[in-house]
């Protein structure tokens, strides 16, 4: 199992795999909004606010599917003590609260003129800024604590139970009354105008990208500085 | 190789433990959360309002659709009248105020406001709720459209 956890195997496929996501995941965003922004057709009742959708719904998407990830690499750290899985949750979890910081920030400013407004405490509001917390949570356990691994293990029990929230978000709107409007993309299709879900899903992609590439750097950072503070713990120990 | 298996031993308790754990957290929650029902609901239906003996004069919100055809302005100008709807019940409702642009007859609203003893619902404020549906103008007048030409055809045989 370590040997799939060796931070010179990942970085081997790391150094390549960061420009490229990075210089495709924002082409293709820049493709997606300008398609979205420009040339999409506005909503019959929304007007052109409805073009908030395609960062709002793409940020939504992927802040619950990095807490996913966040849950899987908390996991491998507690059960493998995995050495990669700590870099991955200490990597993820800022990107993972700046995209659901997005995803309501956008989703307060097309409220204002839709519902008119800001903010209410339904379900699925409530429950997206629970997830900032959690991620925020993870953070700040990850980093109160000396020993870096014993950090890892505690933001990991906090990314464990923090996972609960997931479902709570997808079916809060089914389960209760809420201002927020049930999902639009199901099983059984779409009730986006295809006219509008081509950009949306192709910013999607982009912003997925985009986010690869984030965490990506992210990880060989921390893994550069890992390297650094083993050489100076060394050095110090020789000199001694 | 006793060696070994004893080393791998903690590694494989360590996996069910968790994993029976994380496991258990996620069936509780789905459990749980759907039974909070009304608890956490952000406001009541029409036809949950029988059900849920609300006293006149509490603080509640209701939230359904607006009737088709039951909007109405009285003469002073700004207060108005118009029915929320389930499809199952319907409450008479009235608001002195700006309406939000989304405000629309057949379209979901939720109100903040309290029942008075005549059964009337008199709202401080409005929101406008937005449906799942997303389209541009001209799909929507197609629709409409072909909604009409449905309910004309279904007309004269029923």
């Amino acid at each position: 199992m370590h040997r799939f956890a060796n931070p010179a195997r990942f970085l081997r496929i790391a150094r390549p795999a960061t420009p490229l996501t990075f210089w495709t995941g924002l082409a293709i965003v820049a493709t997606g909004l300008a398609w979205g922004v420009f040339l999409a057709p506005g909503d019959y009742l929304q007007g052109e606010s409805v073009r908030m959708l395609y960062v709002h719904v793409p940020t939504a998407w992927l802040s619950l599917s990095a807490y996913l990830g966040l849950g899987i690499a908390g996991f491998s750290v507690l059960v493998w003590k995995h050495p990669l899985a700590e870099v991955v949750l200490a990597a993820l979890a800022p990107i993972g609260a700046a995209f659901a910081a997005v995803c309501l920030i956008t989703g307060s400013i097309w409220g204002r003129p839709t519902w008119g407004t800001w903010w209410v405490w339904d379900g699925r509001l409530t429950s997206m800024l629970v997830l900032l917390f959690l991620y925020l949570g993870v953070i700040a356990l990850m980093r109160a604590y000396d020993e870096p691994s014993q950090g890892a293990r505690m933001g990991s029990v906090l990314a464990l139970l923090g996972l609960v929230n997931l479902p709570i978000i997808k079916f809060s709107v089914e389960w209760w009354n809420t201002l927020h409007q049930p999902a639009s993309i199901t099983l059984s299709g779409s009730s986006i105008d295809s006219a509008m879900l081509w950009p949306l899903l192709t910013s999607a992609v982009g912003f997925a990208l985009l986010m690869a590439s984030a965490v990506l750097m992210r990880m060989r950072a921390l893994i550069a500085e890992r390297k650094v503070a083993a050489r100076t713990a060394r050095m110090a120990m020789a000199a001694a | 190789m006793t060696a070994a298996q004893t080393r791998m031993k903690p590694k494989t308790q360590r996996l069910i433990m968790i994993g029976a754990a994380v496991a258990a957290l996620i069936v509780a929650a789905l459990l749980a959360m759907p039974a909070l029902r009304q608890g956490a609901a952000y406001f009541y239906a029409p036809a949950d309002l029988a059900a849920a003996e609300i006293t006149p004069g509490q603080a509640i919100r209701l939230g359904g659709l607006v009737e088709e055809g039951s909007v109405a302005r009285l003469p002073d100008g700004i207060t108005m009248t118009f029915r929320v709807t389930d499809r199952l019940e319907s409450v008479p409702v009235r608001y002195a105020g700006l309406v939000p642009d989304l405000f629309r007859e057949g379209q979901g609203v939720i109100a903040d406001g309290r029942m008075q003893p005549d059964g009337v619902f008199l709202a401080d404020t409005l929101l406008a709720k937005h449906d799942e549906n997303y389209m541009p103008p001209e799909v929507a007048e197609a629709v409409e459209r072909a909604e009409a030409e449905a309910k004309a055809r279904s007309a004269p045989a029923g």
